[in-house]
């Protein structure tokens, strides 16, 4: 199944992947600290483990950014 | 090496002091070519927290900024924040929500008027980085 990541075309082998199952797979670090967004719309959270990834999606990972003085 | 110019050190500080009691934050898109980062545009970011102590970045901004510099040819080399008293380290609150090991972090401090960079890894250790300010010139 081919898809994009980061702007970069990527492919995964699984016919059925959810986008946690694909957050590891990708061996992104600390994927409770990524935010996803899906076709341009921002993916809660909660769906992670339910969304199935299709054909030609297009994702972006990236991490939540916060500090304090 | 992270490069950047003394225009994007002035507009770092300039939103700093704009937005103080609170912090300030952004990225910075630029270019990588082997270990050198050279910064082209300041991406300033709205501090969801709007707190003197705190800052995150609203994710819908993020991606919008994303988006932004691949529009553009660039990459987000990385991520700044403004310290309105204390000095530009990384604190424990900084290291704790720093996940991102391929960004370089730079802190301004405010009253100190001093910007410097950083690296995380995955233990969480953190490394200076240097940062060259480069005059309009260079």
């Amino acid at each position: 199944m081919n898809i994009s990541i980061n702007g970069q075309k990527d492919s995964v082998n699984q016919e059925s992947i959810t986008v946690q199952e694909l957050l590891k797979t990708k061996d992104v670090p600390d994927p409770d600290m990524v935010s996803v967004q899906l076709n341009g719309s921002i993916l809660d959270r909660a769906s992670f483990s339910t969304q199935q990834v299709k054909e030609g999606d297009e994702f972006e990972f990236l991490y939540f950014m916060g500090g304090g003085q | 090496m992270i490069q950047i110019s003394q225009q994007i050190l002035d507009e770092i500080r300039t939103q700093a002091l704009k937005e103080i009691p609170n912090e300030a934050c952004g990225y910075l898109a630029g270019t990588i070519q082997g270990q050198l980062r050279r910064a082209v545009k300041r991406l300033p970011l709205t501090n969801v927290d709007a707190s003197p102590e705190h800052f995150s970045f609203s994710p819908q901004e993020q991606f919008s900024a994303v988006k932004q510099a691949r529009e553009e040819g660039l990459e987000l080399i990385s991520v700044y924040h403004s310290h309105p008293v204390t000095p530009a380290r990384m604190s424990q609150e900084d290291i704790r929500l720093a996940n991102d090991t391929s960004t370089i972090y730079l802190i301004y401090a405010v009253e100190h008027n001093d910007l410097k960079g950083f690296t995380i890894d995955r233990e969480k250790k953190v490394s200076t980085h240097p940062v060259e300010v480069l005059n309009a010139s260079e």
